[in-house]
């Protein structure tokens, strides 16, 4: 069967106490995208790991071009022209584009083993002129933005002569646009013959670039298919194995008065004249691009960075916020982007962390009381539905979606009437997704107003009652729930003004 | 990762009842800790027939117990994810100004006593306001510079000469006993109960161990991190005072280069307490132990005329063997 040029048949894997991989099968021809899908856990970044020699399979082959073969390290699958990209951008920030692409394979002179830093330069800037890209390769890895990191990513597997490159999400922080620039470079990769595996939890990934998509859940190996010859919902089953009739739960929550007004609010160089208000109940959906200072307004709002002009109104007073602790005091909470560095104490316990941020609810005067603890981490974690057999789990033992669980659960011990949202669902697979959206859903019921920041343009559309669109530092748009279109939005986000005049 | 269920909505709870495992409860670097004291117990009871004794067990305490009070809040500082080399430069600084005011300028020693703590206290400010305010810059760096700085003002002050002459009474903190017990070795045991309860039992403790794991997650979590580094960098420097105090009062005087090289025993006995460099884990308990190994095996070693050169070799020895153990250990359990 020498026309696939990677085979796996029969691979399992096990780690103490779990079985990451059990019997799966996976073909991989010349010059083809293939999708493998599945949610967090389902085992495909363990299957990523078998097939580029981090783990060695506890039974089961692997054939390159019909030739078993068998890899003990990861230098080894590298010399055979596998590579792969992985979900968070591994690099160097401080080195240049250059020494990043040929880390661990630099081009040497074979007598005296100088650097041909030349050499490296100028292969660099052809490799990234064929990928459609002008950065200069001496620049900074760390000045670049996360979609220009993960084209030298690209450029860095292209460099090894890599025949089969494997993409771990790529696209989970990158905008529309940026997607696009990315889907282009993987098709004409693929024109050339490069095999790519493409992992990813969009769905538009899947359609707009794989041929064949192959499903895992829970370890397993479900089954492969063309990609026109499943349907939407029959691959949510595969995945999931349940139906997911509504992935955008719609309940009626009344919306009520004003909670929260912001006038004119700027940061030099971040964002300028934002003024917007928000009511009990509402979920505003607060969309751009990345970089557009989204993340920057929330954080501001927080108390996590200053703002230099305008001003904050809560219930009609105006606030001055100093750091978080003031703003979690006076009423406005915030779950962040990045919750594994922001957002969560990993080698704690669930209910440590939960109570992290109302320590002071439980104890008096200062005297820590673990029984009452102990009962208010239970009583919220039950309450987001955490998936986990005690509070004295480990936030690291949980997945993406769970920690996400955690992490608002965080906010439900303090008496808050905002709640800002930053990519809530970022990195969650689709099962759980969709248990954070009525986790949202049933936070606005009870009063309060949500700030919900998301790149994602069905769930934004799916979830908000009001859309801010903020394009460079500015908000260009309102959208009424009426006006709401995919269209409307990216007019707005993108416009026409394409230069890169930043507030301030 | 195995047991994923596939319906997320069925309402589960969650026991809030601490697992409890016997193996996880006998699996503690302080049961190891405690051997090691019995060992050294044992084996200085071999060497000296004097060791053993409750009198000798007793009085040892007010030798080795000075530099015991930094190695509390230094605990703290390392569980931050920080560190304090400052803390024997603050000790000479703190007594060396003391003694001054005593007999240059003509305060009285109670009123000394007070200045002195002062002192302590404004060097551990210092350098919390400077840690905090240059984040970009290490605690080792920042320490540093201050340890070279406050030793610098010592001598300035004390011109490399001894400076004592201090009233009887002083003379109590180093040597006194109340009712039979050593004064130092008391305020040892109530210091060690109230930074236990402090690190252990209060909500100022739990932000210390969340500092260490993940600052920005406190931050973001309302946690004022700032504020409770300065703090606990003030308390270092209180309690490096204390020290002081013990010291001066049990040599008589004080001079420039006293507690010279008091950082790296402090820090020796709070990792071998347990206290791990990369943040957020170790025990108060394992820190006490850990001052009466290094103490005990100080003193026997001592008894029998072992020079103080081999003292170090056994203490470094001892600290690496400290370090590197649960390391091992680990690497261990995953497979």
């Amino acid at each position: 069967m020498s026309e696939y040029v990677l085979e796996l048949k029969g691979i399992t894997k096990r780690f103490p106490g779990v079985t990451a991989l059990n019997n799966v099968h996976f073909k991989l021809e010349k010059g083809e995208i293939h999708a493998l899908m599945g949610e967090n856990g389902a085992g495909k970044s363990t299957f990523i790991k078998v097939i580029t020699g981090v783990h060695a399979a506890d039974e089961g082959k692997i054939y390159l071009d019909g030739k078993p073969i068998s890899f003990s390290n990861p230098l080894e699958a590298q010399a055979v022209g596998i590579a792969a990209i992985y979900q968070h951008v591994t690099n160097y920030p401080d080195l240049s584009v250059t020494e990043n692409i040929f880390m661990g394979h630099e081009k040497v002179h074979p007598k005296t083993k100088r650097l041909l830093w030349k050499e490296m330069h100028q292969e660099a800037k052809s490799i990234l002129t064929q990928l459609g890209s002008s950065i200069d390769p001496k620049r900074e890895m760390g000045t670049l933005s996360v979609a220009q990191q993960q084209i030298i990513e690209i450029a860095k597997a292209i460099s090894t002569n890599a025949r089969i490159i494997i993409m771990d999400e790529p696209t989970a922080a990158l905008t529309a646009r940026e997607s696009e620039d990315l889907y282009r470079i993987a098709e004409s990769l693929r024109d050339q013959g490069t095999s790519i595996i493409f992992i990813s939890h969009r769905f538009e990934d899947m359609y707009r670039l794989a041929s064949q998509v192959t499903v895992f859940r829970d370890a397993n190996y479900i089954g492969s298919w063309g990609v026109n010859d499943i349907t939407n919902d029959q691959l949510i089953v595969a995945m999931v194995g349940r139906e997911i009739t509504q992935v955008f739960p719609h309940k009626k929550h009344p919306i009520g008065e004003e909670v929260l007004r912001v006038e004119n609010l700027g940061k030099v160089g971040y964002f300028a004249d934002i003024s917007f208000s928000l009511r009990r109940g509402e979920i505003l959906g607060l969309t751009g691009l990345v970089g557009a200072g989204r993340t920057e307004v929330c954080e501001t709002l927080f108390g996590i960075t200053k703002y230099d002009t305008g001003s904050v109104y809560l219930k009609g007073e105006k606030l001055h916020i100093r750091r978080p602790k003031d703003a979690m005091k006076l009423g406005i909470g915030y779950l962040s982007e990045d919750r594994q560095k922001q957002g969560l104490i990993l080698q704690w316990g669930i209910g440590r962390n939960i109570t992290l941020p109302a320590l002071e609810r439980f104890s008096q005067k200062g005297w820590l009381n673990e029984k009452n603890e102990a009962e208010m981490a239970k009583r919220l974690a039950e309450k987001v539905h955490v998936k986990a057999k005690s509070i004295f789990d480990l936030a690291s033992s949980l997945s993406g979606g769970n920690q996400q669980k955690v992490a608002v659960a965080k906010l439900l011990t303090a008496d808050l009437d905002v709640i800002i949202l930053d990519e809530p669902t970022k990195g969650v697979d689709i099962g759980a997704k969709s248990a954070i959206y009525e986790i949202i859903q049933d936070l606005a019921m009870q009063g309060y107003g949500i700030i919900m920041v998301s790149s994602e343009m069905p769930e934004v559309i799916g979830m908000s009652d009001r859309i801010a669109v903020m394009r460079e530092g500015r908000i260009t748009k309102m959208l009424e729930k009426e006006e709401f279109s995919q269209e409307a939005i990216l007019a707005a986000a993108m416009s026409e003004v394409q230069d890169k005049t930043k507030a301030g | 990762m195995a047991q994923k269920s596939i319906q997320p909505y069925v309402q589960r709870t969650l026991s809030a009842e601490r697992p409890f495992s016997i193996k996880q409860f006998f699996f503690q670097w302080e049961w190891l800790l405690a051997a090691i004291l019995l060992g050294v117990i044992a084996l200085n009871t071999s060497l000296s027939p004097y060791f053993l004794n409750v009198n000798s067990l007793r009085d040892a305490t007010m030798v080795f117990l000075d530099k015991a009070f930094i190695v509390f809040p230094m605990a703290f500082i390392m569980i931050m994810r920080d560190i304090d080399i400052s803390v024997g430069s603050t000790v000479a600084l703190s007594s060396v100004v003391m003694a001054t005011v005593y007999n240059s300028l003509g305060a009285s020693m109670e009123m000394a006593v007070v200045i002195c703590l002062i002192v302590g206290a404004l060097c551990g400010l210092i350098n919390g306001l400077l840690i905090v305010k240059f984040k970009e810059l290490s605690a080792v760096i920042i320490t540093l510079a201050t340890m070279i700085l406050y030793r610098g003002i010592a001598y300035i002050i004390l011109e490399d000469q001894a400076s004592g002459n201090f009233p009887e009474w002083f003379g109590f903190f180093g040597w006194g006993y109340v009712y039979g017990i050593p004064f130092i070795l008391i305020l040892f045991i109530i210091a060690a109960l109230l930074f236990g309860l402090l690190l252990h039992k209060t909500t100022f403790g739990r932000h210390i161990y969340a500092i260490g794991h993940n600052d920005i997650a406190s931050k973001f979590s309302g946690v004022n991190v700032d504020r409770t580094k300065v703090i606990v960098f003030t308390l270092a420097g209180l309690m490096a005072a204390v020290t002081a105090i013990f010291l001066a009062s049990r040599m008589g005087s004080t001079r420039p280069n006293i507690a010279n090289m008091y950082e790296l025993d402090v820090i020796a006995m709070a990792a071998l307490g347990g206290i791990s460099t990369a943040g957020g884990k170790g025990r108060l308990i394992g820190t006490v132990i850990a001052i009466f190994i290094v103490g005990y095996l100080q003193y026997g070693l001592g008894l029998i005329n072992i020079p103080s050169q081999t003292l170090l070799i056994v203490v470094g020895a001892l600290l690496l063997f400290a370090v590197i153990v649960p390391k091992l250990n680990l690497s261990r359990l995953k497979k």
